[in-house]
């Protein structure tokens, strides 16, 4: 009882909590850009968070570099990483459509490898800060939260809102819906299915390069800063079921309160050990992911 | 209408259809019957540009679909029920419908194509927000159907719409085709219930083994003492 008075009737486990949901707010838009891809080409771009980090490289230049504004030097960032997704697709996952996944997964891993190279070439390996601080604001007597997680975590939402009425309204998100269930009879229904991979790739670098604006508020960018984030979102849309965007979304909100919680009640670094002890031991469980449809 | 000359094709190396010479004219409903493994499907394949011809040529109202990307097919007019009907099982019946009408030339006709299809299937109405996978056969097969209509088609192909489905639905199905056929839509039919489909087709063609072994009138057929015995087995 003591143990439950001191730390989860606390104000600072509140606390703990919004972080996560706020966390998870920016997981849940990357999840959902690698599982758009997944469930569309049916290739998981190990590398995702490599397109994140050129991103981040990339706001970064454009605002302290080049010195605009931070709205549009965002809009570029988007707009290089969406353009770095259409030539990863054309450049690599085009050779490796159909074919086994361990040929997919070694081909957009050492494309991982590549991206952390070519970073560490051009850029350094210095860890470089935008330089914004958004401060913070106070949500009740004793709760304060980061502004600017706060701002990432509505950003997230809004373009998590925006993709789901994309892919629900649209003729070109019912077909994306669709040829994730059915692709070889696409071609029946008028689909090239070629310009929707393009389409596709397009808007899952656009998801993340907004992920990295979003990003660069609370992290320096460095070349290896994918790592940090990568693999969680990579065990995130497996355990949502990969391809699942909805399984995806709660998991991303699992997995970033597990490390709110276990950062809460050890050091940081322990929140992270424990989702991925959760992760490890799902794959036991349930294989197929915590939010898997019955087949 | 549909002229398919000398068509050959397969998957791979492998070869299913032999130099298959079909025409279908504006109005008609024409039948493929033969048994399993005889080049039906992949007839229909090779038609509405799911699998590349290996030989020949397709042309429909004079425009041969090897000059245009296969995807573009359908706008031509060919629609295609695809064997086992193929339905978007986690999307809705009317998401289904909407895919039907992906094509750019269609969507301006929408509203006015989902009414058509809704009045010919009233129950698709009903079950319009149901997801497709969970309906029995008989309406999974309405809503390809359906589907297919959504584009506005000059031409039905249907590859086995009776596989599958009970015996009281079967009939239903054949009903259903009747009645297409008299809004005046060309009907080209893949089916192994030769006994049923050639009551309601014009003409038919008999494939065997990946070539085109006899063709004639329904009555013709219905009445070749060799067709009863191997299809109908009475």
């Amino acid at each position: 009882m003591e143990f439950l008075s001191e730390y989860v009737f606390s104000v600072f486990f509140v606390e703990t909590l919004l972080n996560g949901l706020l966390y998870g707010g920016v997981l849940a838009l990357l999840s959902l850009g690698l599982n758009l891809i997944f469930g569309v080409i049916d290739v998981v771009w190990i590398c995702y968070a490599e397109l994140v980090m050129l991103g981040m490289y990339t706001i970064y230049f454009m605002h302290v570099f080049y010195g605009l504004p931070l709205i549009p030097a965002a809009l570029i960032a988007v707009l290089v990483v969406a353009v770095l997704g259409v030539v990863l697709h054309k450049v690599v996952i085009n050779h490796v459509l159909g074919k086994a996944p361990i040929n997919q997964l070694l081909a957009t891993g050492g494309v991982l490898f590549f991206l952390q190279s070519i970073a560490t070439l051009f850029f350094g390996v210095e860890f470089l800060s935008l330089g914004v601080s958004l401060g913070s604001f106070q949500l009740s007597e004793d709760i304060y939260m980061s502004t600017s997680q706060f701002v990432a975590f509505l950003v997230a939402a809004g373009a998590v809102v925006a993709m789901y009425l994309f892919l629900s309204r649209s003729y070109m998100g019912a077909a994306i819906r669709a040829i994730s269930q059915d692709r070889d009879i696409m071609i029946l229904m008028g689909v090239d299915a070629n310009r929707l991979y393009g389409i596709t790739s397009a808007i899952g670098g656009g998801l993340a390069g907004l992920a990295a604006c979003l990003l660069s508020l609370q992290f320096d960018v460095h070349p290896f800063v994918g790592i940090s984030f990568g693999p969680i979102v990579f065990m995130i849309c497996v355990m949502g079921g990969l391809g699942n965007m909805v399984g995806g979304f709660l998991a991303a909100f699992v997995f970033a309160e597990l490390i709110a919680i276990g950062g809460y009640f050890a050091d940081l670094e322990w929140g992270t050990v424990l989702a991925f002890c959760v992760f490890v031991i799902t794959m036991f469980i349930r294989p197929e992911g915590l939010f898997a449809r019955k087949s | 209408m549909l002229e398919i000359k000398g068509v050959t094709a397969g998957y791979g190396d492998f070869t299913a259809l032999f130099n298959a010479d079909i025409e279908v004219k504006a109005g008609e409903a024409v039948a493929v019957i033969g048994p399993n493994g005889a080049g039906k499907s992949t007839l229909m394949r090779a038609i509405s540009g799911m699998i590349p011809l290996k030989g020949g040529a397709v042309t429909m109202e004079g425009q041969d679909t090897r000059s245009i990307p296969p995807h573009k097919i359908v706008e031509l007019g060919i629609a295609h029920v695809p064997e086992n009907r193929r339905l978007f099982p986690r999307m809705s019946v009317e998401e289904n419908l909407r895919v039907g009408c992906y094509a750019p030339p269609f969507r301006a006709k929408f509203s006015e194509r989902l009414e058509f299809v809704y009045e010919l299937f009233p129950r698709m109405k009903e079950r319009r927000d149901q997801l497709a996978g969970t309906m029995s056969g008989g309406e999974q097969q309405m809503c390809a159907i359906g589907r297919a209509l959504m584009s506005d088609p000059k031409i039905l192909l249907m590859d086995e719409p009776s596989a599958g489905l009970a015996p009281v639905i079967v009939q239903q199905v054949f009903d259903l085709i009747r009645r297409i056929r008299s809004d005046g839509l060309t009907v080209l039919i893949v089916e192994q219930n030769v006994q049923q489909v050639l009551k309601v087709v014009d003409r038919a063609y008999l494939l065997e083994a990946g070539s085109i072994r006899h063709s004639g009138s329904s009555e013709e057929l219905l009445g070749s003492e060799d067709i009863r015995k191997a299809y109908i087995g009475v």
